[in-house]
């Protein structure tokens, strides 16, 4: 099941090797290799939060297992979105990389995205999971909201006049993030309830809470 | 209460374990068929990409030009796969699919404003009228790449002359066609509809600027912007405008559609200038369609020898 979730993930990647091998790439195969692993990793990244959320909903615990799969597979199309920008359209040139970085505020925050998965796909093991504790490692991973949003928001400041897919991608990103604040806030606002509940009960001892 | 005891439920009312197990079974596999039968379907596509290629009707070319470059030309099927026609979506690839709804006959060209005729002109009178000669020009998106395209057509100043402009005249405007039934893409306001470009009528007067009926010599595709476009091969792309409806000569710069969408990053002029960067991007070099590594771009596109003295004096990191 998991070798199997496995390769699916790898399939985009295997349509664009085999795209490019029958030059059916179009006429800008290194623009569509760069958009298609960008997209690939935004949309691995939404997976990876969604994971949670979905666990939740459809009681489907088990799905916690494909988590760490799904979070690597976005750190790994962000690597090719990587490798392509700097070996594909910069042919490795330190200097052009460093100012594009610097100046044009799209590469700078999809370059800070990126950097933000990296922590994250280091202790992605379970042996980083007890070097680190369960509560400090959660904290570190919840990095992957910002990346995220910043993944969202590199494409938004890319595009020339057409914003109409980031914001599809960002209203994915915003329910997501919706739902775990609402997961977040709930029970502690339960929980304010029920105090409070407590507290009426204190000062009108006829009536007890609101049964 | 709702929670029932321990013993309110009967054992028959437990589902077996076999069952339960085998459910789970059925729903991954159910998902896998679905995501085998998708896949299924794009690998179809894949083993025979669907690339539009259409036979156009052939024009009298009648004499090539000592303008033309003698690069490789860009093949004929990228010129007609790879288009910016926001008109019929705003990816590279759907022009190709989607402009085939344009109705290109009948086609006029109304000519109005500061002219001495205001004229509306069939199309076949520009097919009949002007000696077609064949242009080989770069043309150089503003996004970074660029091709060389054989065009066929005819000097725009001929075409000026004839409609003989008012001395208060200084500008032509372009107007593409507007009809969302023909064009999907302008049922989205993407950009604000129809397409209007615009030159100093100098500019439209240079020998280089060409309004363009055909490529590789046949009538142009509907994606390359049939029946009758601009190609003035020293500014940026988007400057070359597509199915041309109406020319006015004008008193003042006219507005165009970019510089409308984004002022500072699409400006009146937008003359190739790689030392002028789009606030986005650098435009220092450029991806040549076809070829792996990227090239240097070229002041004027290449084209100062004929062009550059139209902007003596000017300040191109302001007039951009």
């Amino acid at each position: 099941m998991k070798i199997f979730a496995f390769v699916l993930c790898l399939a985009p990647l295997f349509m664009l090797a085999w795209k490019g091998f029958n030059s059916a790439l179009g006429a800008n195969p290194i623009e569509v290799i760069t958009h298609s692993t960008g997209k690939w990793t935004l949309i691995f990244l939404l997976i990876t939060l969604s994971i949670t959320p979905l666990r939740q909903m459809l009681r489907l615990p088990w799905l916690i297992r494909f988590r760490r799969m799904a979070g690597l597979y976005a750190f790994f199309y962000g690597c090719l979105h990587l490798m392509t920008w700097v070996w594909l359209d910069k042919f490795f040139d330190l200097h052009d990389m460093w100012a594009d970085i610097l100046k044009r505020r799209f590469i700078t925050v999809g370059m800070a995205a990126l950097l933000l998965m990296l922590p994250l796909a280091i202790t992605s093991t379970k042996g980083w999971i007890g070097r680190l504790g369960g509560k400090r490692w959660s904290t570190l991973h919840k990095l992957i909201y910002a990346s995220a949003a910043l993944g969202v928001i590199h494409f938004y400041w890319l595009v020339k006049a057409d914003i109409r897919e980031p914001v599809r991608y960002g209203i994915i990103l915003g329910c997501l993030l919706l739902w775990r604040l609402g997961a977040w806030a709930i029970p502690r606002l339960q929980m304010t309830a029920w105090l409070r509940g407590f507290q009426n009960a204190d000062s009108s001892p006829t009536k007890v809470g609101s049964e | 209460m709702l929670i029932k005891k321990k013993s309110d439920i009967p054992s028959s009312e437990i589902t077996p374990q076999e069952t339960y197990f085998n459910r789970r079974e059925f729903m991954i596999g159910a998902a896998a068929a679905a995501a085998i039968a998708t896949g299924a379907r794009y690998v179809g596509e894949m083993a025979s990409p669907s690339q539009v290629v259409h036979a156009e009707n052939k024009l009298n070319v009648a004499s090539k030009s000592p303008f033309s470059t003698t690069e490789a030309q860009t093949p004929y099927n990228d010129i007609t796969n790879y288009n910016n026609y926001y008109e019929f979506g705003t990816d590279k690839y759907s022009p190709a699919k989607l402009a085939q709804t344009l109705q290109t006959r009948p086609w006029t060209v109304e000519v109005d404003g500061l002219v001495k005729k205001k004229k509306t002109y069939d199309i076949d009178y520009f097919l009949k009228t002007f000696s077609i000669e064949e242009r080989i020009y770069r043309l150089r998106c503003v996004e970074g790449w660029s091709m060389v395209i054989p065009w066929d057509g005819f000097p725009l100043s001929s075409f000026l002359k004839q409609v003989e402009p008012a001395s208060k005249a200084k500008f032509v405007k372009f107007t593409t066609k507007y009809d969302p039934r023909e064009m999907p893409g302008q049922r989205y306001g993407v950009l604000d509809w129809p397409y209007v470009e615009g030159l100093r009528l100098d500019e439209a007067m240079n020998p280089l600027a060409i309004l363009a009926v055909g490529l590789y010599g046949g009538e142009l595709p509907k994606q390359d912007g049939a029946p009758i476009r601009l190609v003035v091969p020293w500014k940026y792309g988007f400057k070359s405008i597509k199915s041309i409806v109406k020319i006015s000569l004008v008193d003042k710069q006219p507005p165009t559609t970019w510089n409308m969408a984004a002022p500072n990053e699409y400006g009146f002029y937008s003359n190739v200038n790689p030392n002028v960067d789009h606030p986005r991007w650098s435009q220092k070099k450029e991806r040549r369609i076809g070829e792996f590594f990227k090239r240097d771009t070229l002041m004027f596109n290449g084209y100062g020898d004929q062009v550059a003295s139209l902007y003596n004096g000017m300040d191109l990191k302001k007039y951009f």
